[in-house]
This record gives structure tokens, sequence and C-alpha cells, in this order.
């Protein structure tokens, strides 16, 4: 039946080439309104053209409505928007950056079934214009104090160094994430290097290759450093530089996706849960929430689909804490458990171009000083990427990073008043470097219920219930 | 007098594989694969058994390599760190020498070699010829007790990326000559690892299809590393392939111009 279409369509085509070479000079016989030459001398074409290609259109509509008549077409009467989630759903991921696609990735990897779990990422906004994972500076580095940041370092520059195996699909092309081997370089002034003394032994006891430096083995390996006011350097060795975040993001998605992670995009506006009262030891009466389905509404429009769910993760970023409070975290009594919020709030923070012809070259570290100020090279034309205002700028972009007001360190894990929502949230400006590693740890915490190669319970909610703050000192 | 004969059927063998694997990484090449290749894929987009087989070779392929480059743990504790770095080069079809010794130690053909680096006990490895092995980030474990290595031939080798380069700061004392040439995994950004080698007297970056603008990171290089001689052959820096482009641009930019015109009357 196509083929006949076919077949019409190519017989229409020469035969309108002979039709219209006729109708040419009859009408240039009526315009000129006597016998005149044949010839036409307008530059324009014809108005009997137009019959031809719209007979072209109106075959080639007639054509599609019978496809799509045929059995096999996925044309139905009533218009579903197809870009609405399922309406069930293992985990719903809510929250579509790199920590989000990477736990997605995890989950994927670790189900024993094919299509063992199903996952849904929600993602409000395709563009990412303002999420946290493509306004970061890329920066990956071990040079930390506390272990677990630097085990789970170590593990992301593990996972991204045979990234081609984790992530490669088949017949698709390697990824290319144009990662520069440069290693952090850390100055301190007097009052902190007691400090770095300090980071710099855990780190080599966590296996981190870093070393330190004097100000004269400083000025002899950067002769470019101003060392003024400079006592100690901790310059990393191995497993330190800079990548493109966009690349490790589609990486994940792409390899997610093809492993049968649903995408949608749509925003996370309301949770349906059931609430049971527990009363604790002291006989405190508390409110456990279970969350049943999540409500996610379709962009700019009142569309809406309640996707039930057994699990959910919260990897919003910048947006986690609005997200908790729609489950009424935050809003309880103050002195009890539901009194305290997720204490994670989106801050703005400046990335700045500048240019420098003269710079120092191929061999930039990725410069941290003691006040805050970082740069790092980008490119070969002599860009350099700053953190805290200079006075003339070539261009600047603003992102918000998800900024944990309480200690400034990753929340994982559960809440213990909501028993099937997850978070991964509250990374202050880490959550690119660690992506990889943290999808793995919430993954085994969902999948084998507890971790298994890192230990993270030290970045748990508990934390934040007992105001004990796990601070990293020497933070960016 | 055969050795150099050997040595040199074998990099012809080796530059094959070269050519193999890098067409394997790039599809950015202008001609379409050839048959077999297109009708692999047309195959693997259509049925999950093929995309499975294609995938277990694929598999079985990466852990031929990580069986190679496995830690000779083994060897190290009966024989001392020398020995297993030594048996290590000679497993992957590699060469080298003693510190003191002027013979090198090399297999043949077909991959057979002497007992008699046995000989020497405790004599680290001043020269190692890997060029044309499948060495890798983990193989270079088994080497990381040699440090007074001074020169490391790295020609032509598959699995050299920019990690393996980042790792080489563990020779940063000793290490005098390095060859990288005709490497294509190499990248700009393990280029930039290699500062940390501040005793590099030469070295060889010859050919590498990794980089984008070999001129201006050989200028960087340059700048880099003053006290290295650095050898960079096998580049096109005419100007003459922008030009070209242009006209096709220019001749592009006329052919749409006499399009709009003929479509849209006056």
């Amino acid at each position: 039946m196509s083929a006949m279409w076919r077949r019409l369509q190519v017989k229409v085509g020469p035969a309108r080439g002979l039709l219209t070479s006729t109708q040419v000079t009859r009408r240039s016989t009526w315009l000129n309104g006597h016998l005149s030459l044949c010839q036409s001398f307008s530059t324009g074409t014809s108005l009997r053209n137009d019959f031809f290609k719209d007979l072209e259109t109106h075959m080639e509509a007639m054509r599609k409505k019978a496809m799509d008549a045929l059995p096999g077409s996925s044309w139905t009467p009533l218009e579903i928007n197809p870009n609405l989630p399922p309406e069930r759903a293992d985990i719903v991921i809510v929250g579509g950056g790199v920590v989000g696609w990477s736990i997605a990735y995890w989950l994927k990897q670790k189900e024993m079934v094919r299509g063992g779990v199903r996952v849904l990422v929600v993602e409000k906004d395709p563009t990412y214009s303002q999420a946290s994972t493509v306004l970061s500076a890329g920066g990956i580095r071990q040079q930390f104090s506390l272990p677990e940041n630097i085990h789970l370092s170590l593990a992301s520059a593990d996972f991204i160094r045979n990234i081609n195996e984790h992530l490669g699909v088949l017949n698709e092309d390697p990824i290319d994430l144009q990662f520069n081997h440069l290693g952090y370089l850390f100055l301190a002034s007097e009052a902190v290097a007691h400090i770095m003394e300090e980071n710099y032994s855990t780190q080599r006891y966590a296996g981190a290759k870093v070393s330190l430096l004097s100000p004269t083995q400083l000025k002899e390996k950067f002769p470019w450093v101003n060392t003024e006011g400079v006592v100690l350097a901790s310059y990393g060795l191995e497993n330190e530089g800079w990548f493109d975040p966009w690349t490790l993001l589609n990486a994940f998605k792409r390899k997610a996706i093809s492993m049968g992670a649903i995408q949608c995009c749509g925003e996370v506006t309301e949770f349906k849960y059931t609430t049971s009262v527990i009363t604790t030891t002291d006989g405190e009466k508390l409110d456990l929430r279970r969350i049943k389905s999540v409500k996610v509404q379709m962009p700019h429009s009142l569309e809406y689909q309640p996707v039930e769910c057994a699990i959910v993760v919260n990897a919003a970023g910048a947006f986690s804490g609005k997200l908790t409070e729609m489950l009424g975290i935050g809003f309880g009594p103050k002195q009890s458990i539901a009194g305290i919020p997720l204490p994670v709030e989106p801050r703005k923070r400046y990335v700045y171009v500048v240019r420098c012809p003269d710079g120092p070259g191929l061999d930039t570290p990725f410069l941290i000083d003691y006040s805050g100020v970082y740069v790092r090279r980008e490119g070969l034309g002599g860009n350099y990427i700053t953190g805290a205002s200079p006075e003339e700028v070539t261009s600047a972009w603003a992102g918000f990073y998800d900024y944990n007001t309480f200690d400034q360190n990753a929340i994982i894990g559960t809440h213990p008043l909501i028993n099937n929502m997850y978070f991964a949230t509250g990374f202050s400006g880490h959550g690119l470097q660690h992506s990889p590693a943290v999808g793995r740890a919430v993954a085994e915490l969902i999948l084998d219920g507890n971790y298994k190669t890192l230990d993270l319970s030290g970045f748990s909610f508990n934390r934040i219930l007992t105001q004990e703050p796990k601070l990293e000192r020497n933070i960016v | 007098m055969s050795a150099p004969l050997t040595y040199l059927h074998r990099c012809c063998q080796r530059s094959v594989l070269l050519v193999v694997a890098r067409r394997q990484w790039s599809t950015n090449s202008a001609s379409p694969p050839p048959l077999h290749r297109r009708l692999l894929l047309f195959l693997t987009q259509r049925f999950y058994d093929v995309e499975m087989l294609l995938r277990w070779r694929y598999q079985a392929q990466r852990s031929q390599l990580q069986k190679k480059n496995v830690y000779y743990s083994y060897t190290q504790r009966f024989y001392g760190p020398d020995i297993a770095s030594a048996y290590y080069i000679l497993s992957l079809k590699g060469g080298f020498r003693y510190v003191g010794q002027s013979e090198w130690f090399r297999t043949n053909q077909r991959g057979k070699f002497s007992w008699d680096f046995l000989n020497h006990k405790n004599t680290p490895i001043e020269e190692a010829d890997m060029s044309y092995t499948i060495i890798n980030y983990t193989g270079l474990e088994n080497l990381e007790r040699q440090r007074s290595l001074r020169t490391l031939k790295l020609k032509g080798c598959p699995e050299v990326d920019d990690w393996f380069l980042a790792r080489l700061h563990l020779f940063q004392d000793s290490l005098e000559e390095l060859d990288i040439s005709h490497c294509p995994r190499i990248t700009t950004g393990g280029l930039a690892a290699l500062r940390n080698l501040k005793g590099l007297k030469h070295l060889n970056v010859s050919s590498l299809p990794g980089i984008s603008n070999p001129g201006l990171v050989i200028i960087l290089l340059e700048e880099m590393l003053p006290q290295c001689q650095i050898t960079a052959n096998g580049y096109d820096h005419n100007l003459r392939k922008v030009e070209e482009e242009e006209e096709e641009q220019m001749q592009r930019q006329r052919s749409l111009c006499e399009e709009t015109k003929a479509h849209n009357p006056v």
C-alpha cells in the first residue's frame, strides 16, 4: 500500500515538469495581451506551479494518514500528552543533575534482573539554566580533611579513569571528558599552616598522592606565584584536575536511559503520604510519614500526573529544602525532630572569566588561596576562570549551589520521620566530584540496605538532629 | 644483527594494530565504515542477541587486557621487585636494560625470551622499551619501584592515556627521556601532567592524533619544560587547509544566495 503511494509520487514528479513548461508559455502570451514571443522574460514562477506544489503536499498528508490508519502506527484518537511520566514507578529521583543521574545509573547497574527496578528521573528544567552541575568549575581533588570525602574523591577518580568501561554504550563514540591532569595547589598562611599539615597526614593515610611544598620549593616549581605571606603549600600529584561536567552528565544520562531508566521533564509539586503516629520511649508523639505518590506537573501547564512510587530520592540540589518542606519537615514544634528543617538552601556563587595573555601557561594548577580566591586555566588561549571579583572581566556566570548551612558537607541517607525518602544533597560545591561514588553509595543503600564499598554513615541526617556538625577544615 | 630486524618486523605488525584501534575509536572519519561494520551495526540495533554477543566480545577483550596488566605480586614476593618488573616487561613483549649492563633483554617474534635476566639479582632497571605493547595504568604499578628508570619508550602504545602520563610522576627524579609518539589516546590534558618530570631532557611527542592544536600545544610544552628538548614531527602545520576551508565556505554561501534568489521572485 505504501509502496503504491510512493510510486504515485514519483510519477507526479516528471509529469509536473512536462506540464509546467507549456503553462509558462501560455501565461506569457496572455499577459502581453497579444500574440508575442513565447519566451518569458519574467524571473518569477508562474501561478500554475503552485497547484502542483500543493498537490504534492496533499499527497504527502494523505500518505501519512494512510500509514497512521494501518496497524502498527502510534496514532490514537485520545490525544494523550506523550511527555507524561508513567503512572507507577519503583524509585522516583527528584532532580536530574549529575547526582540524580548517577544514582539512576547505579540503580540500573546493580539491579539483578533486566527491568528489576523502574527508575524515573524528574527534572524541572531541561536547559539546566539554574542547576549547579553545569555551572560548576568542574574540578576534582583529594585535598579534604575528612577521610570520607577523600575516599569519595578517590573512588570517583577511579570511576572517571575507567569511564568508558562503565558508561560506554556499544557503537557510540567514546566519552571524552577533556580531563586536565593538573593538581590543586592550596596556599596556606601562618595561621592555617598547622591545619594544612594535619590534613596532609590524613590525606596520605587515606591514599591520596599529595606533596607539601615550602615557599622556596613553591617558587622553584611555579615561578609566577606570589609567595608573600605563604608559609606552606600543598600540591596534588595525581587524580586531581578538572573536566567538563556537561559531558559527564550526558554520559550518565545516556547510559542510564540505555539501561531502561525513564526521563521526565516536570516539577514535583506535591507528595501524597500516609501518616502514622508513634510514641517514643520518652512519651513524645511523632508523625511517621510514608510517601505514597508524587505529583509531577508538566512545565508551563496545569497538566499533572500522579506517580505511585515506593521510594523517592531527593537529589534536587539547591531546591531540596523546598522539596522537604512539602512533607512538613521543619514545621513541627521547635524542640522536636519535626521542627528541624533540611539545612540546604540555594546560595549564589559567581564565576568569572579573565583574559591574561601573559599568564602562566599549560601547567597552571587549580590555585586556591587561603583567602578563598581560586583560579584555573581554561583552554589554551590565555583565559582563566576565577571566583572572587577582579577588576576587569571578560565574561561571568552565576549559579546556585546547594549550600548546606549547617556544616557544608553532604547529607546522604534517610530522614527518621520519612520512611522512604533518601537524601543525596547539600554537597556545597563538591557534588560533581563526588557524584559517581555517591551514586553508588545511595544505590547500595536502597538495593542492598546498607553501605557496601564506602561507609558514609557519617553523612547521615542524625548529625543534624543531634546538632553535631561534621565540619571540613579549609574549604572553598 | 637479527635483533634489530626482528624489532622492525614486530613494529610493522604492531602498527597495523594501532591503525585498527584508531578506526574503532573515531567515528569522525570522512568515509563511511565498511560493509561488514555497517551490517553489524544494523543487526545490533535490531536484535538483542547480536548486541549481547558484541558486548561479550568487547568485555572479553578488556578482561584479557586486564589479565596481562595485573600486578605481579607473587613474583615480587619471591624474586624481589626488580626481577618482577623485568618479568612483567618481558611478558608484555617489551625490552629493558639493567643499570650497569649494556645488554638489552628482549623477546623474539614468537614472544619467547631467555631467562638470563634472572642472573642479575637486585639490579634496578635503567631503560625500558615498551613500544607497541598493551601497557596501561594498572600495569605501571609493576614498574613503580624502579626509581632509577632513565629512559621510557612508549611509542605506539594503544592503552597509554592521560591517566598513565599523570602517574609518571613516580619517576620524576630519574626520568630523562620519554617517547610517547603515535599513542592515540593522549590528549592535551595529559601532556600538561608532564610538568612534574623536572629532570626530563628528551621528549618525543610526534604524531599524536589526540591533540587538537598541535602547534600551540608544542609551544606551550616548550615553555613548560625549559630544559627539555622536544621532538614533534608528523604534524601538518600548513595554513593551506584553513584557506581551502574558507574557500569552500564562500562557495557554499554563494550557491545558497543563488538558490534563495531562484525561489523568491523579486
